[in-house]
């Protein structure tokens, strides 16, 4: 069993606004194993930056932790005081945020910018700091990083900025690294240059990551296991291949139906809109947009049912005494896929069992 | 840049020359002869003063005289203050004007960062709404009120402060309050929603996940980015501490420019109101140029774009 | 896990979809952008304070006009001067006749030999004439100052800006040096100016405001018409070979309104204040004519001796310009969706 360096549970955020308590996070709990990438999937409004804001401390000031935990490094977070969040914060928990463009302070130079976790965090001089920032803008590659050290963020292009942030967040070395939709305000192939990147620093740098995104594409790619949140809760997680040719969540069949593939010739969407967290429905949250919604959903929300030991899904379709339903075609597609990936798997199992035999026998 | 400051100058020039150009022959279209006593004088008596005063040339030489003497600094002769020229007066009286206005402008600006900031990090509590009823109040109540008000309670029931005149720095207290109470309404309410707006964006969030202290984000990224956009308000104070400047100093009896110019309005002595508007003008022409320099010496983001074009 | 034992067979029936799902339903009520704007002003405890504090003295001050006008003004009566205030029913020392007159109370009326049923609210000035009186006056000046500012912002500078923004190139560089020339020039200046060369009085202080008030809106305007000409829409109509004019009135106002209508509410309390500023130095209205900035200036005179002669114009004026300061704040919060929270 993998370390968890990270574990949520049970979390449960309110937004005070004037129309009443939004409930933002129902009951959220998953964790973060040691050197691996966790991603987090769901449609906007469905909690993912809720979360990741509430790990780092920065929620927004009318928004109330209501119950659970966050478990670092043996001590709660939400326990902690904003001095103590102070220390954790760019040291040991770092962050991307979303838009490469307004994310950098326009009047600082970036080298400083780079520079200020150390100062911070190390009390090193500026002088040392500034050094170390130099190798880590090398490092997260800007070319002549010697001469653009010195120049303001207005200079640099989109997918340099990220960079840029990218440099800002690991310059202490962090244990944990939460990304929040690093790539979607970048051009597409850019993209692929941010994600490539972060797969090479995480394993230089050792640290484990939270992906925020709504994009599954990027997902395949990035991520070890998957969560999927839908209306303040995660209603499925498994490892990537689990999620993908195997998910059991309708939601999840949405998600992957309405996304592009070379095969498909018409995407999907999901109809209808998420529910009203101000006054969450009572049963299954994703009810009244699932066609294959049951009498009991609309009464009882859904326990998650165990699928295998990392692959968990919160649908009463799962139920011993469900009717059996036929999925999508899509779907009826991954799990032909899903069954070839676990005959190679068997396969292969064998194979390492039969050289295991004949090590033994020889 | 040179190219850029170069067309300003000249542009800053032509503004001037128009403005000359317009008041000259508005003056000349006022009714009546500019002396005061002119029903005792005899037709004689006026024609020497004409001639005097080269009122008996036509208009256009009248015109080209100005505008010559301008250009070398020679405004013409007081109709009023014993043939003094407007050049000495101006430059007698500027002094007082001068650290009148910058210490109203120093005093508002340095108290409206302040309130401004303080407001905006206590962003609706009651912090933030003292500040903003007091910035409405000091927007909204006219400053010659508050001179009077702050003479008669401050300096004569108190007796904290002289009443009026001119001396050391204890003289100019109250006019300064008075002069720069507007100013800093303005600036904090300008500071304040700047600030705001700051501290709602992006990299200051970013700024916080890296794990500064409060203190350290106001200090290294907020404070420095909300007061950019306050150098284009120094424009538009120059022009209130102008206008503010003629009914303070006439309150507080300061011999400055702004009470020296509303005597000549009230007693119509046209060389002095023209040198002195070409005054205020220069003056303002002069203070949105700097502006626009200073803005782009300070804004990294302006700087590149003026190097390129 | 024991409650999944509960469960009937029942439960698992399909759900009966109740209504058809529209993606693109959109939860909250629509509202007009104006009534969206309406709803958050009346949100703004301040401004709507404002509001009815200026609605009422927009009624006192133009519905005074059959009592209070140019012929009650100059109706001085000398055996009523400096009275302090005294209003019936009240006996407040300072409100019922009495003033200080060293340390102790003198009834003022009896004094001066008034008689038990006259009344003065806000007492009376140097030559016995009813202050009450010439503060509604005054204010009405002052409104009718902000009136005539406003017709112009919206006529001089609205069609200027929009002239201006729309025709862009060599037009649009010319009209933009016109302005740079005349805000260049303290509009101080030009007011003094104007008053200098006309003779003193509410026409000549209109029209200098005028003159002086309208760069700002017009600057405002053309950037706005600068950057919704670009717009699809308006690219739409041209290319559908709409006039201009019509284009002007169909696309551009409207979407134009919400920064005329924060605009206009900023050049109201600066022509108020103009006007009582060029007033009180004794360059703008005058005798017999009143103005608050007027009364302000004969009330400082004697100030030490009978303050209320200043304070009660100066509490009027503050007021107005108070309330004018928070409706705008009001409107500019209500209308511009920046600050929507």
């Amino acid at each position: 069993m993998a370390e968890r360096i990270l574990d949520v549970k049970n979390l449960k955020i309110n937004f005070h606004t004037y129309a009443g308590d939004v409930k933002a996070i129902r009951d959220v709990s998953f964790h973060l194993n040691k050197g691996e990438t966790l991603a987090i999937v769901g449609e906007s409004g469905s909690g993912k930056s809720v979360t990741t804001k509430s790990i780092m401390g920065l929620l927004a000031s009318n928004a109330k932790v209501v119950g659970g935990s966050i478990m670092f490094q043996g001590q709660d977070l939400l326990k902690k005081s904003e001095k103590e969040m102070q220390k954790i914060r760019g040291k040991d928990i770092a962050m991307i945020f979303q838009d490469p463009m307004t994310s950098l302070d326009p009047t600082m130079k970036i080298g400083r910018q780079i520079a200020e976790p150390l100062m911070v965090h190390k009390n090193m001089d500026k002088k040392k700091a500034m050094a170390q920032a130099l190798e880590i803008l090398k490092l997260v590659g800007i070319t002549n990083a010697e001469k653009r050290f010195n120049n303001y963020p207005h200079q640099f292009s989109g997918g340099q900025r990220q960079r840029i942030v990218i440099a800002i967040a690991l310059v202490c070395y962090p244990e944990i690294l939460i990304a929040d939709e690093p790539t979607t305000a970048l051009d597409v192939t850019i993209q692929a240059q941010i994600l490539n990147l972060m797969k090479e620093l995480q394993e230089k740098i050792e640290t484990s990551i939270i992906f925020i995104t709504h994009d599954l594409g990027v997902v395949a790619g990035m991520a070890d296991r998957v969560a999927v949140m839908y209306a303040g809760q995660i209603v499925e997680y498994g490892t990537v291949d689990e999620i993908f040719y195997n998910p059991k969540h309708p939601y999840t069949w949405g998600l992957l139906n309405s996304m592009p593939t070379l095969s498909s010739t018409k995407l999907e969407a999901i109809p209808g809109t998420p529910p009203d967290l101000l006054d969450p429905p009572k049963g299954d949250p994703f009810a009244a947009r699932n066609p294959y919604a049951m009498q009991i959903d609309a009464q009882k929300q859904p326990p998650f049912f165990k699928v295998s030991d990392t692959h968990y899904a919160a649908t009463w379709l799962l139920h011993p005494d469900a009717p059996q339903i036929e999925p999508p075609a899509e779907i009826m597609r991954r799990a032909e896929i899903w069954r070839e990936i676990q005959e190679q798997e068997e396969v292969a199992k064998n194979r390492r069992a039969e050289a295991m035999k004949h090590a033994d026998a020889e | 840049m040179k190219k850029y400051l170069l067309k300003r100058v000249f542009y800053m020039a032509l503004t001037l020359f128009l403005v000359a150009t317009i008041t000259f022959f508005l003056m000349k279209l006022m009714p009546g002869t500019p002396y005061s006593n002119q029903e005792k004088m005899s037709p004689e008596q006026i024609a020497i003063m004409n001639q005097q005063y080269g009122l008996d040339k036509p208009i256009w030489m009248q015109y080209l005289l100005y505008i010559g003497g301008m250009l070398h600094g020679d405004m013409g002769t007081s109709f009023q203050f014993s043939n003094q020229p407007v050049s000495y007066l101006i430059s007698s009286r500027i002094g007082a004007s001068a650290q009148l206005g910058i210490q109203a402008m120093i005093f508002g600006v340095f108290f409206g960062i302040i309130f401004g900031s303080i407001a905006a990090i206590n962003r609706n509590t009651w912090v933030d709404t003292g500040v903003t009823i007091l910035s409405i109040i000091g927007k909204s109540v006219p400053n010659f009120v508050l001179a009077v008000l702050l003479q008669y309670y401050i300096a004569l029931k108190l007796g904290w402060f002289p009443i009026a005149d001119w001396g050391g720095f204890a003289y100019t207290v109250l006019p300064t309050i008075a002069l720069g109470v507007g100013p800093l309404a303005e600036t904090s309410r300008f500071m304040r929603t700047g600030m705001v707006d700051v501290l709602n964006s992006d990299y200051i969030e970013l700024a916080k996940a890296k794990g500064l202290s409060k203190f350290q984000i106001v200090y290294h990224h907020a404070l420095r980015n909300s007061l950019i956009p306050l150098v284009t308000l120094i424009g538009p104070y120059t022009v209130a501490l102008m206008t503010g400047s003629m009914v303070i100093e006439n309150i507080f009896s300061i011999p400055g420019i702004g009470e020296q110019f509303v005597k000549s309005i009230l007693t119509n002595d046209y060389p002095t109101i023209m040198g002195v508007t070409m005054l205020f003008s220069a003056g303002l022409v002069a203070v949105i140029l700097l502006t626009d320099i200073i803005y782009g010496i300070i804004d990294p983001r302006i700087r590149l774009a003026g190097n390129e074009g | 896990m024991e409650e999944k034992m509960k469960l009937r067979p029942e439960d698992f029936q399909a759900l009966e979809v109740k209504e058809e799902l529209d993606a693109e339903k959109i939860a909250a009520p629509s509202l007009t952008f104006t009534q969206d704007a309406w709803r958050r002003l009346k949100k703004n405890k301040g401004a709507v304070i404002s509001l009815f504090i200026i609605l009422f003295m927009i009624v006192v001050a133009f519905g005074s006009t059959p009592f209070v006008n140019r012929d009650t003004l100059v109706r001085s009566q000398p055996q009523y001067a400096n009275l302090p205030a005294k209003i019936p029913g009240v006996n407040i020392n300072g409100f019922n006749g009495k003033a200080k007159v060293g340390d102790v109370w003198v009834d003022k009326y009896a004094q001066a030999g008034v008689s038990k049923d006259k009344y003065f609210v806000m007492g009376t000035d140097y030559l016995g004439r009813s202050l009450a009186q010439r503060i509604v006056y005054g204010t009405k000046i002052s409104l009718i100052v902000a009136l005539v500012a406003t017709f112009f912002d919206l006529t001089i500078g609205v069609t200027y800006g929009i002239v201006s923004g729309w025709k862009g190139g060599r037009t649009d560089n010319v009209m933009q040096r016109i302005i740079e020339v005349i805000s260049s020039i303290p509009s101080l200046v030009i007011v003094v100016l104007m008053l200098v060369v006309f003779k003193p009085g509410i026409g000549s202080i209109i029209l200098a405001i005028a003159i002086s008030s309208w760069t700002t809106m017009a600057r405002m305007i053309r950037a706005e018409t600068l950057q919704l000409k670009s717009q699809e829409y308006v690219l739409a109509a041209r290319t559908l070979g709409q006039s201009p004019t019509k284009i002007a009135w169909k696309h551009l106002v409207p979407n134009l309104s919400s920064i005329i209508i924060i605009q206009t509410m900023y050049t109201i309390p600066t022509a108020i204040f103009f006007e009582a500023f060029l007033s009180f130095i004794g360059i703008g209205i005058s005798a017999p004519e009143t103005s608050l900035g007027v009364l302000l200036n004969e009330g400082q005179k004697n100030f030490q001796f009978l303050p209320y002669q200043m304070w009660y114009p100066a509490i009027v004026l503050c007021v107005l310009m108070i309330s004018f300061n928070l409706l705008g704040d009001g409107l500019r919060d209500a209308f511009d969706p920046k600050t929507r929270r």
